[in-house]
């Protein structure tokens, strides 16, 4: 069952990419897939792999529209700082407490942070994350919170 | 507008590529490589729309992949001093899972 | 009809020229940022600003195409690599005892201590 879905999946990937649907290519493309499926079952990486999506799509778009409000304030900032001549870094390394519960949600949290430049996530343990932050100040703490309820919001239930 | 952006990245790309020379440590040196990278990625984009072949997007997406794996693998060898099994049980980013 | 091309192509002009200031904007930053770990901040514009802003005015120049869905493709494997390879690249600098010159709030202990996890 799952093969088929790997197949599915990669034989999709083919058609958007090619764009050419003669018999000779959409044949190559089925070949190609099965030879993937093939390669990946020889690596043993398609034992574990859940299915289960943890995320609630339409609260995930509403984040990522928040979020990229986000990305463009942080820009500005990062970038006055490198244009300033006199550079005023203030660097710090702080530990964010974490409140996903699913693997997914942490991995969005921590790309999350990371993708808004002045903050880099550079340890993850269990439940908290080691950032960096460019131009510290007592606000990041508030923001990192408030991105972390608003990731945590997205979670659905099914998380271990 | 695409000359435009051609002429920015390129000019970006060298700025990067003397970082890439000057860089005191190993790190600074991974990371002007990875950046360089993702220019490249664009520049390519850029290219193959200033000259009307959208093929070369497909490029692109190949430099991009390369480069992920890249970037991880180098670190992968400079920590393990391997760059197949390590005795040591690496964790989930060094492995590129 | 012309309205809205005249529309389109503005906007796409206004996306690649930003998106282009933003990425020379990050390599002035990797060039003038006195350490690593500054440096790292500087390549984290390059990669959300610059490549989100090309992305979205070379979509608006390609129209609704197979071309579109590739530069989709693009972008969201470069929106998800690019923070993972700077993380890695900021972790294996830590591990290897490569600190930030300003790491006042965090104490060497405690940085070991995460060194062990």
């Amino acid at each position: 069952m799952r093969n088929i879905g790997v197949i599915i999946i990669l034989f999709a990937l083919w058609l958007l990419m090619s764009g050419i649907y003669t018999p000779m290519l959409i044949g190559l493309g089925l070949a190609a897939s099965l030879f993937s499926l093939y390669i990946v079952r020889r690596m043993d990486a398609v034992d574990g792999a859940r299915f289960s999506l943890q995320m609630s799509p339409i609260r995930y778009s509403g984040y990522i529209v928040w979020f990229m409000g986000e990305v463009v304030r942080a820009n500005w900032a990062v970038t006055k700082i490198v244009l300033s001549p006199k550079m005023p870094i203030k660097q710090h390394l702080f530990l964010v407490p974490v409140t996903q519960k699913t693997e997914l949600g942490k991995m969005l949290f921590a790309n999350s942070i990371t993708l808004t430049p002045g903050t880099i996530t550079v340890r993850v343990k269990d439940d908290r994350f080691l950032v960096h932050a460019l131009s510290f100040s007592q606000d990041d703490h508030a923001a990192t919170a408030d991105m972390d309820a608003r990731v945590t919001a997205c979670e659905t239930e099914g998380g271990k | 507008m695409f000359v435009v952006a051609v002429i920015a990245l390129f000019i970006a790309m060298v700025l990067v590529l003397i970082r890439l020379y000057w860089g005191p440590t190993l790190y600074d040196r991974v990371l002007a490589v990875n950046s360089f990278g993702t220019q490249t990625v664009l520049f390519i984009g850029v290219i193959g729309f200033l000259a009307g072949r959208p093929d070369f997007l497909d490029i692109a997406l190949l430099y991009a992949l390369i480069n992920f794996v890249g970037t991880i693998v180098i670190l992968k060898y400079f920590r393990y001093r391997a760059i197949g099994d390590v005795h040591q049980t690496p964790t989930e980013e060094e492995t590129g899972k | 009809m012309t309205v809205i091309e005249t529309i389109v192509e503005i906007l796409s002009w206004f996306f690649m020229v930003s998106g282009s200031i933003f990425v020379l904007i990050g390599a002035i930053g990797t060039l003038r940022f006195p350490d690593f770990w500054s440096r790292l901040h500087a390549v984290s514009i390059t990669e959300s600003a610059g490549m989100i802003l090309l992305i979205i005015g070379m979509c608006l120049q390609a129209g609704p195409t197979l071309i579109t869905v590739k530069l989709l493709l693009i972008g969201i494997f470069l929106f998800l690599t690019g923070p993972t390879s700077t993380h890695a690249v900021a972790d294996a600098a830590l591990v290897t005892g490569l600190r930030p010159p300003e790491s006042e709030g965090l104490k060497a202990e405690k940085l070991d201590e995460d060194d062990n996890g």
